[in-house]
């Protein structure tokens, strides 16, 4: 057995109106070359003009992830030929990045752990590159688009939880509204850097850089093919190679693409076109109102304080717009669980069956206050609630109307109750001998026929109390 | 007398008085430029149609001109003297280009230079050399070699350059006119075609100080294009002129002009250059203006050509990273992309340029940048801090432009001579710190022109356009036309 050492470098597409260095559409097109300016393909004589609200995003990233910001943004250029970079060089950040020693906490089997974020640094894109057989298609679409790139320490021992990190940062680029963060669209990207040693060793095994992954499904399939490998390698006494490999999703493996000795010398150096802009407290703070609570804190609160299940606020906090839609019931005064409940059960369920966003349904945090206050004062019953959600759901109306109008009052008048309770109990005597005889579960079925005559308004819990109490007295 | 070979107020007076039209003068600068295109070569596009015109009321409408072909022309070729660029059409204008054009002013054509603008002779570029106005077997200068003979020659009265080292300044020296270079970020750089972008400037080719204002005035400005570009500081450059010099303190380094340092040289060329800068000394000081022998060390001012020639390889390489024929440019050939850009830029660069590149390359590697380009950085840090410090108690400094005349073509430069280590390159402290600098005519020797230069504080370019003015009103050299005009 090795213990695993995995690092993760995420790329992650900022969400702007136009690209990081220009005045050209950031939109996903799957029309070529729509949305390019002559800053995106480097002629000659063009300069960048940074686009301040990427600038601000991530920042806003730095800052949710704990990270030390710099005094002032300066951008680098990274030189190489490639062509997918068409000035030559990408401008990104080498010498002062948008944040520094960072951390962000994942929870993998109810553990907590401390994911140290080396660094973030806020850089463009490349053109998308597509190859054929004998020649290769350009699309400059991407080309110039902000992104951001998250570097952690080398400090994660799963698949299990690199798997959990790109899931809780996923929410942070979610929660803060800084990307739409889809990997099918390439928005998120991620390169894994992996090693074994012996559990007993005390320096790093050879790191092998693993790219090309373009799912989190594949960051997973890929280290634990890298796991085996590597294992394999060293159980038979061999030694790792120093260098970057590709996965393939077809076969599940991963190929080497080049040795790190012949490593690239990017020639990093201060970009002159971009003169230093100072950061100001002020504007730090003015960015930290805008972040909301994020998973992490949520999920905590919703344990500790609602006492709701780790499962449930997991649940909860998937989507901000969903954990504000709990948090907005809870302020209107429905019990915590009970919310949690009816939002689990059956409104994420009709959201996930018509694909809709929280945002879309027709019912309020304030209507399904009033339902769940119907049902917890016995107004109606739970089923009766359940069947009016959907209803509300489905015809865009308010609960309370619905139960107005379809008279489903629930009926807790004691002598209306107990006409139906000795109705019932005239008419089936051998119910009650059974009952007596031990056979107790007969009560449900008496309960039944006193809903069958009350049109299911009667009280259920009064009912089988009445019931109890009057074949007692028999 | 032509109207081309006028200054513009007389160009401006002849055209509103309706003795000339703007058609006329394309025409007459047209076909100057076609005339001594084969004696001089200036030109890689002399326009065969004037574009429309878009205002008629500023100082500049319907004047003709000329750009550098390392600015940016939409529809226009603009080739920056390489093969590499030999068929490159912009689409898009450059922003000191866009600003004549809305001025109403009239593009004729676009000069020769040295290739990419690397290179300080005007020999290198793809189409040939360009010959000095004043004597054909010599050298005009570089990089903005075109630029300079056209304006020298008559062809038309300003022309748009650029300075990296000395690119306008120097040739302005060597062809008897007037070259200013502005503050950094004064005019956008939007468009020029970048050498080293911490040192590039758009500058000016006039044949008076006067006319380098009107240009000036018309293209500065902050543009949403250049983040490096400053406030426009409001000036109307040309009303200012006059203003009073009077106790404006300048320096000039003695260990590049005093004639101490000569003693056993017997470059006769260089010693009546440096006596000529003397006796207009004595004429600036007549102007009520104070001017004073200062020390700078010699090791930091010897470490200016070394320090600027480690800069500007190490941008100009990263700079010309986007030419490799994929997307624009010469198109290579090869069965791979990474054989296709290697051919392109094989093919489309000549030696000086690739070697250029290896050096800038090579200081730019992790392992030698510290030694290098960092060092290369505090070296310049160091003089501008010097330059500043003196700042504090001058108004400007003022030296010879050049140790001598223009050079002939077979003429062997040692470019670790006492002359060519400090006297040749001490403009590029100008380029260093931004500073706005000036180059105006101060007579000539052996029959070819020399120039003095004022350099002077950030921002203060009215300053020193009205020294110059002054100075050259003093001195009486102006709007030279060179011999070899016919």
């Amino acid at each position: 057995m090795y213990k695993v050492v995995i690092g993760l470098e995420v790329h992650c597409e900022l969400k702007t109106n136009s690209k990081n260095f220009s005045g050209a559409k950031n939109i996903y097109s799957e029309i070529p070359n729509s949305h390019v300016s002559v800053v995106d393909l480097g002629f000659p004589g063009t300069l960048p003009v940074v686009n301040k609200e990427a600038v601000k995003k991530a920042l806003k990233v730095a800052l949710a992830l704990n990270c030390e910001i710099p005094d002032e943004v300066i951008f680098d250029r990274k030189n190489y030929f490639y062509p997918d970079l068409p000035k030559g060089y990408q401008i990104t950040q080498a010498k002062k990045p948008m944040g520094r020693n960072g951390y962000l906490m994942i929870n993998v089997n109810d553990i907590d752990k401390k994911i140290g974020i080396r660094q973030l640094h806020l850089e463009e894109d490349t053109a998308s590159l597509d190859h054929y057989g004998t020649y290769s298609l350009i699309d400059y679409n991407r080309s110039g688009v902000p992104l951001i790139e998250i570097v952690t320490e080398p400090c994660m021992n799963s698949a299990a939880e690199a798997l959990a990190f790109l899931e809780s940062l996923r929410s942070i680029f979610l929660y803060c509204d800084v990307s739409e963060a889809k990997s099918d669209k390439g928005q998120m990207r991620c390169d894994v850097n992996i090693s074994l040693m012996k559990e007993d060793a005390k320096e790093f095994g050879t790191k092998v850089e693993l790219k090309n992954i373009n799912s989190f499904t594949n960051v997973k399939d890929a280290i634990e093919y890298e796991i085996k490998r590597q294992s394999e390698i060293l159980d038979q006494g061999g030694k790792i190679l120093q260098e970057t490999r590709r996965f393939d999703d077809q076969d599940m493996k991963t190929y080497s693409m080049r040795s790190k000795v012949d490593a690239i010398d990017y020639k990093y150096y201060v970009e002159p076109n971009i003169p230093p802009v100072k950061i100001s407290k002020e504007y730090l703070e003015e960015i930290k109102k805008e972040i909301p609570p994020l998973q992490y804190e949520r999920i905590n609160t919703y344990m500790n304080e609602y006492g709701l299940s780790r499962y449930d606020a997991t649940v909860l906090v998937r989507e901000k717009a969903i954990a504000e839609y709990f948090e907005a019931t809870i302020r209107e005064g429905a019990d915590p669980k009970l919310a949690s409940n009816w939002i689990t059960a059956i409104i994420l369920g009709h959201l996930n069956k018509f694909e809709l966003s929280i945002n879309d349904i027709f019912i309020t945090p304030k209507m399904l206050t009033n339902l769940i206050k119907m049902v917890n004062d016995k107004t109606i019953s739970i089923k009766q609630g359940k069947e009016v959600l959907y209803k509300a759901l489905d015809e865009k109306k308010d609960p309370t109307v619905i139960v107005k109008e379809s008279g489903m009052k629930q009926i807790i008048d004691v002598d209306a109750i107990k006409n139906w309770v000795m109705e019932v109990l005239d008419e089936m005597p051998e119910a009650i001998t059974q009952y007596k005889n031990g056979k107790t579960n007969i009560i449900d079925y008496l309960v039944g026929q006193v809903m069958k005559k009350s049109r299911g308004q009667a009280n259920p819990a009064m009912t089988m109390s009445m019931l109890k109490e009057e074949i007692e007295k028999r | 007398m032509s109207y081309t070979e006028k200054s513009i107020d007389e160009i401006r007076a002849s055209l509103d008085k309706g003795e000339v039209t703007s058609e006329e003068l394309f025409e007459e600068a047209r076909e100057k430029a076609l005339k001594y295109q084969s004696d001089y070569n200036a030109f890689v596009t002399i326009l065969d149609k004037k574009e429309e015109e878009k205002n008629k009321k500023t100082i500049l409408s319907g004047i003709p001109y000329a750009l550098k072909d390392n600015i940016s022309t939409k529809g226009i070729l603009t080739t920056a003297s390489s093969n590499i660029l030999k068929d490159y059409v912009p689409v898009y204008d450059a922003t000191v280009y866009r600003k004549l054009k809305e001025a109403g002013a009239v593009l004729v054509g676009k000069n020769v230079l040295d290739e990419l603008a690397m290179g300080g002779i005007g020999t290198t570029g793809h189409t040939g050399v360009v010959r000095n106005p004043w004597d054909k077997n010599r050298l005009i200068g570089g990089s903005s070699a075109g630029s300079a003979a056209a304006v020298a020659l008559g062809i038309v009265p300003f022309a748009i350059g650029s300075d990296t080292g000395d690119s306008v300044r120097k040739p302005a020296s060597f062809g008897g006119i007037v070259g200013f270079k502005p503050t950094y970020g004064r005019i956008s750089r939007y468009g020029l075609f970048a050498f080293a972008s911490s040192l590039d400037h758009i500058a000016i080719l006039t044949r008076n100080v006067k006319d380098a204002a009107y240009v000036t005035n018309i293209v500065k400005g902050q543009d949403e294009y250049d983040m490096t570009s400053l406030p426009d500081d409001g000036k109307e450059y040309a009303k200012v002129l006059d203003n009073s010099v009077k106790g404006k303190k300048l320096f000039y380094i003695k260990e590049v002009c005093n004639l101490e340092n000569y003693k056993n040289n017997n470059d006769l060329e260089l010693i009546e250059t440096l006596q000529k800068f003397h006796q207009t000394l004595d004429k600036v000081r007549e102007l009520g203006i104070e001017v004073d022998e200062v020390s700078i060390d010699r090791k930091l001012l010897s470490a200016l050509y070394p320090a600027y020639m480690t800069i500007s390889c190490a941008e100009a390489t990263s700079n010309n990273a986007n030419l490799i024929g994929i997307h624009f440019g010469l198109r290579g050939e090869g069965k791979t992309v990474d054989e296709m850009m290697f051919d392109a830029r094989t093919k489309g660069f000549s030696e000086l340029i690739k070697r250029r590149f290896v050096l800038g390359s090579f200081i730019l590697q992790k392992e030698n940048q510290e030694r290098l380009f960092l060092n290369a950085g505090r070296i310049r840090r160091m003089i501008v801090d010097k330059i500043n410090e003196l700042f504090k108690t001058y108004d400007g400094f003022i030296m010879p432009t050049s140790g001598g005349i223009a050079p002939k073509f077979d003429e062997e430069i040692d470019r670790l001579s006492e002359r060519y280590l400090i006297l040749e390159y001490h403009l590029v402290i100008g380029n260093f710190g931004g500073f706005p600098s000036i180059t105006i005519p101060n007579g000539f020797v052996n029959e070819m022109p020399i120039g003095i230069n004022i350099t002077g504080r950030v921002m203060e370019d009215d300053i020193v356009l009205s020294i110059a003015h002054q100075i050259e009103s003093k001195l009486g050299f102006k709007n030279q036309i060179a011999k070899g005009a016919k």
